[in-house]
């Protein structure tokens, strides 16, 4: 991914930035430009709207082939975080042991480095999910 | 206009290695070492975090025990030696994750160990002249020792955030001041990546001297004496030196008990002195006084005079982990994956 396309997604990246439709109030993350469900009548109405920070473990899995950014973290669980207002997110625990991860574990989001582009490139940061303690 | 601490947050990374597990490696008694400089383990930062990692931790935290508007910060400095980029500045990464952008200043600072505190006494002096209303300093680092180095036994990871302010302060500071002179102590130039150290020459010229001078001249300054405080948090590059300046002051070991942190995580460089101070806040009540001097090489004493006011009570610390929450739950690695943590396996 380029610079500038990593860098557009830095609002849901670093601050779980999405989408609310104005017309029939559901929420989309990542962001979108026109919900789904009302179409036209959601042109104009799409909100900013801050996820809460805090959720659940919805389901997980643990990767033991992992890309080379995270080949130092591996094995490491991925879990889709039921956050506290009701949307989904795909992220990486860390900070918990992988015999203690379970559904219905309550995490929070926390920043981390998500990858690098070598060591002259820029760095990027975004949400992964730690326990909540 | 009275300036102090509005909120405060701090945070160290989960992993730990003790000095016998280095000492393992490079044929050293460990365990001796870390007795002789008072560290029992040290934090490691996990390959997915740096400085401007934890410094966003340490501002949450911060952000999250208070009501302040984020877009009421004016500004934001990072004091570290181990920013992430040369050129790029780590405070504004920060500031993005707090939602301070756009209508605000940032720099990132550099003074060794003191760059925190550098940046607190930055905000004292914006706050306090009114060009901004609130302003933050974070100390935070992830400093590496050169394997095999004595550093490797302290040189650890961590950070704390301080809200600066006029309006609805826990704690007031009552005076700043610092002393500072031309002494090569510690060093790193651009482009090594392991820092240079002058051996025994970074105790007595560079430590003592430079704290000792700066408490000297607030107690002066302020008419007190140590035991007109409560509290007292020094830098604290291992347990040793901050234990034994204490001694030379006239403080006690019950007055620096709270806010010495490295025998339980080594040396976090600019994070040293704001997570003491951030340990002793954890606990402190309302009328408590609180010495507080940082040392960064190079050299420099940032020393500050600072009464806890009823605010305290108000203020809800449980929003956010205590510096002691952060000491539990923790994972000892091997010296093989700390290795690999610390990204000191060259691949390919
Ligand atoms: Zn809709």
């Amino acid at each position: 991914m380029s610079v500038a396309r990593h860098w557009r997604e830095t609002p849901g990246r670093y601050n779980l930035i999405g989408t609310k439709c104005g017309s029939c109030g559901k929420v989309y993350f990542p962001r979108r430009s026109l919900c789904p469900e009302c179409r036209r009548a959601s042109m104009g109405k799409m909100e900013s709207y801050k996820l809460k920070d805090e959720g659940i473990v919805f389901t997980y899995s643990i990767i033991h082939e992992a890309p080379a950014d995270n080949n130092a973290l591996k094995p490491y669980a991925v879990a889709m975080i039921m956050t506290d207002d009701g949307v989904l997110i795909t992220g990486q625990l860390v900070d918990v042991d992988l015999d203690k991860v379970e559904i219905g574990m309550p995490v929070r989001a926390v920043l981390r480095k998500l990858g690098e582009d070598g060591p002259s490139g820029v760095i990027n940061y975004g949400y992964k999910f730690a326990p909540k303690k | 206009m009275d300036v102090g601490i509005v909120s405060y947050g701090a945070y160290v990374p989960r992993y730990r290695i003790t000095p016998s597990e280095i000492g393992r490696i490079w044929g050293i008694d460990g365990e001796a070492m870390g007795k002789g400089l008072l560290i029992h383990m040290k934090s490691v930062p996990s390959p997915d975090e740096d400085v401007i990692t934890i410094a966003t931790e340490a501002a949450r935290n911060m952000m999250s025990r208070c009501s302040v508007d984020p877009k009421d910060i004016g500004a934001i400095y990072v004091g570290s030696e181990s920013h992430p980029y040369a050129v790029k500045p780590s405070g504004t990464i920060v500031a993005e994750t707090i939602c301070a952008t756009p209508n605000m200043t940032a720099a990132d600072l550099e003074f060794a160990c003191k760059a925190g505190t550098a940046g607190i006494q930055m905000c004292m002096g914006l706050v306090g002249s009114g060009m901004i209303r609130y302003g933050v300093a974070i100390g935070a680092d992830t400093s590496q020792g050169a394997p095999g180095d004595a550093l490797e036994y302290s040189a650890s990871a961590g950070g704390a955030a301080y809200l600066i302010g006029s309006e609805k302060m826990i704690a007031r500071i009552n005076k700043t001041l610092s002393y500072t002179t031309d002494t090569p102590d510690f060093w790193r130039r651009e482009g090594s990546p392991y820092p240079s150290h002058g051996g025994r020459f970074t105790g007595e010229p560079a430590y003592f001297k430079h704290i000792g001078s700066a408490a000297r001249m607030m107690m002066s300054e302020m008419g007190t004496k140590p035991t007109d405080y409560n509290y007292a948090v020094f830098h604290q590059p291992n347990g040793k030196f901050p234990t034994r300046i204490a001694k030379e002051l006239g403080f006690t070991d019950e007055q620096i008990k709270d806010g010495l942190l490295t025998p339980f995580i080594g040396n976090t460089y600019s994070g040293s002195v704001p997570l003491g101070l951030a340990s002793v806040l954890d606990r402190a009540k309302p009328n408590d006084r609180i010495f507080v001097v940082a040392y960064g090489s190079g050299a420099g004493s940032d020393a500050f005079d600072i009464t806890v006011t009823e605010e305290i009570e108000k203020y809800d610390r449980s929003k956010a982990p205590t510096v002691a929450e952060r000491l539990k739950d923790t994972v000892q690695l091997d010296y093989g994956k700390y290795a690999k943590f610390k990204g000191k396996i060259m691949m390919g």
